[in-house]
């Protein structure tokens, strides 16, 4: 009896997980101006709304821009900071670490208010650079996390044979350092970015009408007149989600196979 | 010496940036809203003569003439309208009565140059309980935010009193923001327990596939996720249109706008939290440990509680934690599945900030939401790392 139990609760469950994400796909391609199934007959149109109407249009080129943007600055600081860090276990650093993770724990709102206050304040608030700034303060922790996890990953020996053997630092960094830890760079960066995307309160709280969102779109688009264009937007992000996953996993199969090519056999 | 400093110099140097950027990005925001909830400027700002002398003044009668002077003085000196109404609103929200007695009063005031003597303009100002207000309200710092977060104001007397109940309802807030966390909390743990044991009893492939399926919403975007909880908790949804062909009930259940909806699709998205920890705890774990009590004779609902549960304590802990803690702070998902009467108090600390402007409420509701999220990560974090301790 046991057995049977213990799968039809995990089998359950999965449903729970699962079935609510595989739901919301067909609805992207619903002819019906509402959410509900069945649907009546299948169809591009909102889709086609989706790239056409000059909000939704405006909304993704948004997107695009500001997550653009927190990517390349999140990345950036995250990296540097965490390369900096990496040799230090003093209360100090570990104190530097716990701040470093902290804008991962206050709340959205809370951060939002006092950008809102702040950003006003030093007049970058409904600007682009506002937001992307914003969003870069609670990415970067993701990036912060996914490099040190890589750089502590890496055999201490292959930096001191490359220094060994004549290699300047800079060389070192170049050349061993940041190509073993271009994984956790690159999945830190594709954290930033799914951050940036899915982020709706700071947005709220910052952005003016120009720095509209997809994601704030939804969320108005929701709150006010439901129509199929959430469920294609929906669509459009979980497909993008697996592209970039994709496009990453690309990348790091082909620098594996470089960096095994110039570091030599042996190190994977 | 040079030789050891060059290295931390180098690291401070790859350090900097970044603590730069959230000392100016992150903290000073915090600061900000800090400093929103306990500032006062507008009668310290505009009445800037009185607020200097009412500053000195004992608070005994007769009304000082100079503090009388200064009150003329000023609200001459102030020609812009929109600040002297702020000014009024403000002494008028402590004392009711001041914007009949100060449209008065500005009114003689603007008929004449010379001196003049309030207390023939209007009686009222003979008494000192409205100057008393005057000079409470001309501090530039205050704790009526910070009071009135938690339901509290201060009487004539200026002593702090509990405000009557249809005047707050932020107790009351905070309350239900307490019982939807924990709510959901505990279906996590009902949900996650079992879920965390049966992925831990699997191996090899059914063990990945299980463990996607926890993983693959957590990669999902929280709206999108909403997004789908919000249509298939429709009246018109996947669930009613269900229960209603297989003749369960006639009429949909209301579940969108509803507590249900709020509390199943929270636990949705915050189940990973709590299965990921406990999962992690019973990994380290020797497999046989069922097998051993049950082979000494313990029925397995008693190896359960006495082996297994107090084992996994740790890991329940720390997910539990997680889950409420990320509870406390949420906002997307009630705003957009619930109800008004389901909303936490991040929409209350939304409302305040983006529809009525009132940044003191905002800031200092928001000093409550992060003094309690800090409070149980200081908790989460004692946790883990005595976790790491004992392994």
């Amino acid at each position: 009896m046991f057995p049977t139990v213990k799968k039809a609760f995990g089998i359950l469950v999965m449903l729970f997980l699962i079935a609510p994400l595989a739901a919301i796909l067909p609805l992207a391609f619903t002819s019906s101006a509402l959410l509900t199934y069945p649907v009546p007959e299948w169809s591009m149109r909102w889709l086609t709304e989706l790239v056409t109407e000059p909000v939704w249009r405006r909304s993704i080129a948004n997107s695009l821009i500001i997550g653009g943007g927190t990517t390349v600055l999140a990345t950036t600081l995250g990296t540097l900071a965490a390369l900096g860090l990496r040799r230090y276990s003093s209360l100090f650093a570990g104190v530097l670490k716990t701040f470093f993770l902290l804008p991962m724990v206050v709340p959205a709102v809370v951060l939002g208010v006092g950008m809102q206050v702040f950003f006003v304040h030093v007049g970058i608030a409904n600007s682009y650079l506002g937001v992307i700034v914003a969003h870069t303060v609670i990415a970067m922790p993701f990036v912060y996390v996914s490099v040190s996890g890589s750089l502590a990953g890496i055999d201490p020996r292959v930096e001191l044979a490359a220094a060994s053997l004549g290699a300047s630092p800079s060389t070192v960094l170049r050349t061993t350092t940041l190509p073993l830890s271009l994984s956790g760079i690159l999945s830190g960066a594709v954290m930033a970015f799914a951050t940036s995307l899915d982020e709706v309160i700071l947005t709220l709280f910052i952005a003016g009408p120009h720095q509209r969102t997809l994601a704030r779109q939804m969320f108005s688009t929701i709150r006010e007149n439901v129509s199929p264009a959430i469920a294609a937007a929906a669509f459009v992000f979980i497909v993008g989600t697996i592209l970039v996953a994709c496009l990453i996993m690309l990348v790091r199969m082909r620098t594996g196979g470089a960096m095994q090519k110039s570091v030599g056999p042996g190190i994977s | 010496m040079t030789a050891r400093l060059g290295p931390h110099l180098k690291a401070s140097a790859l350090v900097l940036p970044l603590v730069l950027f959230l000392a100016l990005f992150f903290v000073w925001p915090i600061i900000a809203m800090l400093k929103q909830s306990v500032s006062d400027p507008v009668v310290h700002n505009t009445l800037s003569q009185t607020s200097a002398i009412a500053a000195q003044w004992n608070g005994k009668a007769p009304v000082p003439a100079a503090l009388q002077d200064a009150l003329v003085a000023d609200i001459r000196a102030t020609t812009d309208r929109q600040e002297m109404g702020a000014v009024v609103r403000r002494l008028n929200s402590a004392k009711s009565g001041f914007r009949t007695l100060m449209r008065k009063t500005r009114r003689a005031i603007r008929k004449t140059d010379g001196p003049i003597n309030l207390g023939e303009v209007d009686k009222r100002w003979n008494e000192v309980a409205w100057w008393h207000t005057i000079a409470q309200a001309s501090s530039p710092y205050t704790d009526r935010y910070l009071l009135a977060a938690l339901d509290y104001g201060r009487d004539k007397h200026n002593q702090i009193v509990a405000l009557p109940e249809d005047a707050s309802a932020n107790r009351t807030i905070l309350a239900r923001t307490f019982v939807i966390s924990l709510s959901v909390m505990l279906s996590c743990l009902a949900i996650g327990l079992p879920f965390a044991m049966v992925i831990a009893s699997t191996s090899g492939w059914l063990r990945n596939v299980l463990l996607a399926a926890v993983l693959l919403p957590l990669w999902t975007s929280l709206l999108v996720r909403t997004t789908a909880w919000f249509i298939i908790l429709q009246n018109n949804g996947l669930i009613n249109s269900a229960l209603q062909a297989l003749g369960i009930t006639d009429q949909p259940i209301p579940l969108i706008f509803e507590r249900t909806g709020v509390i199943i699709a929270m636990t949705h998205v915050l189940l990973p939290f709590m299965v990921l920890p406990i999962y992690s705890v019973l990994l380290s774990m020797p497999g046989n440990l069922m097998q051993a009590a049950s082979s000494l004779g313990a029925h397995p609902i008693v190896a359960f509680l006495k082996v297994m549960l107090p084992l996994s304590a740790r890991g329940i802990a720390s997910g539990s934690l997680l889950v409420f803690m990320s509870s406390i702070g949420y906002y997307i998902t009630p705003a957009l599945i619930g109800g008004p009467s389901d909303q936490m108090i991040s929409s209350v600390i939304a409302f305040y900030a983006t529809e009525s402007a009132n940044w003191g409420m905002a800031g200092a509701l928001g000093l409550v939401l992060l003094s309690i999220t800090l409070l149980l990560y200081v908790v989460y974090g004692r946790l883990s790392a005595e976790k790491k301790g004992v392994a």
